[in-house]
């Protein structure tokens, strides 16, 4: 409770299963979550090093703020794609959308 | 008069509260990446993000922590439920997840992990700071409107294009169809 690493290694914690769900998910909105959990740990180590190692209080808490914003941002623009891509596709398995491919 | 931090030492009530937000954050994380159901996926987030709330009033911060809990449980996982109810439901897609799919995923996380924490546990993290110990709301939003204020405007203007975009793209697809 009172050690940098702690909070550290949660936040470790939380980016590699973010990592872990990234990859084996089938689904868009299943990818998306891990994408939130990556950008938690991240928020939370910026958490971490302004209590402990900063010399400004304020620096990590805007910082993790503007992590907020994006991540609100990317969900909406995200999930309007999600449901754009299921009027198209009728699916939304990222594995079936290939039309870019080329 | 007989109070119960008389039977409990608070410094232990704060431990055991400490270490349940930390049990609530991977518990929500594991279940968030690991339950083939979307919608266990989406409470799982929330109880992760519920966890990291609980982790951020222990780093000093009430704003954030509210902010966090606001957003992300509020908001977030709000509009994910929103979007699995216009959208197919997915369980039989997601049999079919293949084993080598999920082994990738298994070496490619744990490597990640153990690359992470090696370099968290080997680097000689300095003498902590204590110049300015200031967390109130007063002193965060000062701060943000004079010498972050850029990054206030940018992140305005982040937000005001992503809702017209959401609006274009989920709107005009309609259109088309």
């Amino acid at each position: 409770m009172e050690h940098l690493i702690t909070y550290l290694i949660l936040g470790a914690l939380m980016f590699a299963l973010g990592v872990f769900g990234l990859i084996q998910q089938t689904s868009l909105i299943g990818m998306l979550i891990a994408v939130e959990l990556i950008l938690n740990g991240a928020a939370l180590n910026f958490m971490a090093f302004n209590m402990f190692l900063s010399k400004d209080a304020a620096i990590g808490q805007v910082f993790t703020l503007i992590i907020m914003g994006i991540a609100a941002a990317e969900t909406a623009i995200a999930l309007s794609i999600v449901i754009t891509v299921y009027r198209r596709f009728r699916e939304i398995k990222p594995d079936s959308v290939t039309e870019l491919k080329g | 008069m007989t109070t119960i931090a008389d039977f409990i030492p608070p410094k232990m009530v704060a431990e055991a509260a400490f270490w349940l937000m930390v049990l609530f954050t991977i518990t929500g994380a594991v279940i968030a990446v690991s339950l083939p159901k979307i919608v266990h996926n989406i409470l799982g987030l929330a109880l992760s993000m519920f966890g990291v709330t609980g982790i951020y009033l222990f780093l000093g911060s009430q704003f954030v922590a509210m902010m966090q809990l606001l957003i992300y449980v509020g908001a977030i996982c709000v509009t994910y439920i929103f979007a699995i109810m216009l959208s197919p439901p997915l369980e039989e897609g997601n049999l079919k997840k293949s084993k080598l799919r999920i082994g990738s995923a298994l070496v490619v996380g744990i490597v990640a992990f153990a690359g992470l924490v090696l370099t968290v546990v080997n680097h000689h993290w300095g003498p902590g700071t204590t110049l300015t110990r200031d967390w109130s709301i007063k002193t965060l939003g000062q701060v943000l409107l004079t010498r972050y204020f850029l990054v206030f405007e940018l992140i305005s203007l982040l937000l005001a294009i992503a809702i017209i975009g959401a609006i274009m793209i989920a709107g005009l697809g309609q259109k088309r169809d």
